[in-house]
């Protein structure tokens, strides 16, 4: 039965590479007008009412179907999972407290955009400002960024040193301090109260919005794609990069890559900063399109939902963990019924894959050649633990 | 910064901070026995903890016990919960080891996929007993499973009574017996492991995998038998947690995971002794840090405590070894 689903599970894996090598052998300009055309496609899509796909709950929002909403949930998570993908996937640090640079986004726009936010109201005190003043979105989103970029900075320093599974573990945790954090400083984050009047592109939240508000959600989709558009480009510019050459090389055999003189920890930095940072700003598109945030939102287990997502889709590529993020984002939302059951889903998908096929569903192949490697050595020298 | 409370009931806190340590402490067993054979981290050993609690409410639920049980029938409440948590926790290690570890260790996995296999299974477990078990014997006994993943509360088996008063710190007969039944059962396994025959099996496998298997260790038997030894210790923190503190939630295995870990760490991971010694030190940090902050930054203190041991000394206050000549 195993071997069975294994035969076919390896069928699948060759249909998948021939289509990657057709990809690649076509001439440019075909690639180009299909990616193009992919482009179109992704935009359109929350026009696009296809019966039994976007068949979706409608109890969240008064009046038709939330396709916009859960397409913008999903683009926010293939954000997360694109920056996630770099710090798992290319440097091959484990990061399980990933929530915590989410919420730093979030909190960043909350704390400064936000006219209900003590910090603001602080700053309207000792200033003198009107009581209407806060820091504008587009600042807000830079000021997520370098938030979430130092945050990222601040924990990696002492710990990027650790061992791979010790790092694991301090992230968690930081995952989850962030979270207490915010639940306990009620001078600044307002505590569990949260925070609501989070500003949009056009400013906070109000019925005056012609584009971006709480009723019609394309307008953010579209903002997210965007945005999930770019980092898909420069995360690829950078993978190609010799940045992103030292990640695969310290992800395959640091020592080796430091005695080719690559300095680990510099690279290992690196990568933890950026993820940390679109991590961020993943934080920041979410807490603008609900205006409100409070610390709950910000569970643990979202961090292993977000692990999930990279490992299942298959960690060190692109499309991969894109297509891990979506399932996992859209899957819940169409299968209602099921939906409570989610986190045993979830977690069953994990060790299955990690048993089954570490490399995830569709593998980077440079990653699939590595495990094989090792599994390899393991038989040669069988009473090795 | 409440440094009158702190230094004025300094005995106290401190008795507190022991008792509760000693809990941590032999929840940091299993992740010591497992690091110290395999150089792994058991993510899933939070769970093997959480099931014990559970087992002992069942056992608890089973007999009908009600608060404050005559003295003889309550030392056989706790005699019979021991050895049920014990079973139950020590089962669930070994279903852990079977699932998560045997079929990655034979394909030589890198370490992480042990761990994200391991936070999946937590993850699972989780869920059983939080949602799954809820919805198929919510009815059936509503005491255990009345609700998805709610606080349940247990009966007292051992009322609360000051035993003695030193220097004006009282001390209550539930600390003693959580802190000398603790101590105990650490004692027990140290000499299992340091004076039988199966002891010395699992000291030469954490020392050289290889020459032990060529001297004739069943390095299969070793490893289920830590994790079995681990989970019977999580088993044993399960009863003193359920006797002193009274409730179990499904989810209350993820922050006493992390703090039992982090006692690990700090005693030195692989280290026995130093799960002993790391566990009271943090139980006594905890409590003084509470006690000078606020006790909602109770879990922050230990979370500063691990990344400051991680930077400083990563091997912890007394080493880490399970078969000392290890570099």
């Amino acid at each position: 039965m195993i071997n069975k689903m294994r035969e076919l599970d390896r069928g699948r894996v060759n249909a998948l590479h021939s289509v990657a090598d057709r990809w690649k052998a076509l001439p440019k300009w075909q690639r180009s007008l299909a990616f193009v055309a992919f482009v179109v496609f992704l935009y359109y899509l929350p026009l696009l009412g296809i019966p039994g796909l976007t068949w979706l709950r409608t109890d969240s929002i008064s009046g038709g179907s939330n396709w916009a909403g859960v397409l913008f949930t999903c683009a926010v998570y293939v954000l997360v999972a694109i920056g996630l993908n770099v710090v798992i996937g290319l440097a091959g640090l484990l990061d399980l407290g990933y929530i915590g640079f989410f919420a730093i986004g979030a909190y960043a726009v909350a704390l400064f955009g936000s006219v209900n936010s003590p910090v603001v109201q602080y700053f309207q005190r000792e200033f003198d400002l009107p009581p209407t003043w806060a820091v504008t979105w587009a600042i807000c989103a830079f000021i997520a960024l370098v938030m979430a970029l130092i945050s990222g900075v601040l924990l990696g320093w002492p710990t990027l040193r650790l061992r791979g599974d010790y790092l694991a573990i301090v992230t968690l945790g930081f995952g989850e301090i962030i979270r207490i954090v915010a639940r306990n400083m009620e001078g600044v984050t307002r505590g569990p109260q949260g925070i609501s009047a989070i500003p949009g592109p056009e400013g906070p939240p109000s019925p005056d919005n012609q584009i971006f508000g709480l009723i019609d959600i394309k307008p953010w989709y579209w903002l997210a794609i965007t945005v999930v558009l770019l980092m898909v480009f420069a995360v690829r510019r950078l993978e190609h990069s010799r940045v992103g050459r030292s990640w695969l090389a310290i992800r395959e055999d640091e020592d080796a890559a430091a005695v080719m003189g690559v300095y680990p920890f510099k690279f290992k930095l690196w990568a933890f900063a950026i993820g940390a940072a679109l991590g961020g700003f993943a934080g920041f598109l979410f807490a603008s399109r609900y205006a409100f945030i409070d610390p709950t939102q910000f569970n643990v287990n979202l961090s292993i939902l977000f692990v999930a997502m990279v490992v299942v889709g298959g960690s060190g590529n692109m499309v991969g963990v894109s297509v891990g993020a979506v399932l996992l984002a859209y899957l819940p939302e169409r299968f209602r019924e099921i939906a409570d059951y989610r986190w045993l889903a979830f977690g069953l998908a994990m060790v299955l894959v990690m048993i089954l096929r570490p490399q995830g569903l569709i593998p980077s192949r440079r990653r699939a050649r590595e495990l094989k490697d090792r599994a390899a050595e393991a038989e040669e020298a069988p009473a090795h633990v | 910064m409440n440094f009158d409370d702190l230094f004025g009931h300094i005995g106290q806190h401190t008795v507190d901070g022991l008792s509760k340590g000693a809990i941590y402490a032999l929840i940091a067993l299993g992740y010591t026995l497992v690091y110290g054979v395999l150089r792994l981290i058991n993510f899933a050993h939070s769970e093997v903890f959480m099931v014990g609690t559970f087992a002992v409410l069942g056992l608890w639920t089973a007999f009908g016990v009600e608060n404050n049980p005559p003295i003889g029938q309550a030392v056989l409440l706790l005699v019979l919960g021991l050895i049920v948590a014990g079973l139950a926790s020590g089962g669930t290690a070994l279903a852990i080891e079977r699932i998560a570890y045997r079929p990655l260790r034979r394909k030589n996995a890198p370490p992480l996929i042990f761990l994200i296999t391991a936070i999946g299974l937590s993850l699972v477990l989780v869920e059983i007993f939080g949602l799954v078990l809820p919805k198929l014997l919510g009815e059936a006994v509503p005491s255990m499973f009345g609700r998805a993943r709610i606080i349940l509360g247990m009966p007292t088996i051992i009322e609360s009574k000051t035993l003695f008063t030193v220097f004006g710190t009282s001390v209550t007969n539930i600390q003693v017996i959580v802190f000398v039944a603790a101590v105990a059962m650490m004692a027990l396994l140290d000499w299992f492991i340091n004076r039988t025959r199966y002891g010395r099996g699992v000291r030469a496998v954490a020392q050289n995998p290889e020459t032990a298997a060529l001297m004739g260790v069943n390095q299969e038997r070793v490893i289920m038998l830590i994790f079995v030894l681990g989970g019977i210790m999580a088993g044993a923190a399960a009863l003193l947690w359920s006797m002193r503190f009274g409730f179990t939630q499904s989810s209350i295995g993820f922050v006493l995971g992390l703090k039992a870990f982090t006692a690990a760490v700090l005693g030195g991971i692989g280290n026995l002794r130093g799960a002993l010694v790391g566990g009271l030190f943090l139980g006594i940090v905890e409590v003084y840090g509470a006690t000078l902050f606020a006790s909602n930054w109770e879990d922050v203190i230990a979370f500063v405590v691990l990344v400051v041991v991680l930077m400083f000394r990563p091997t912890g206050i007394l080493g880490e070894s399970l078969g000392r000549a290890r570099a």
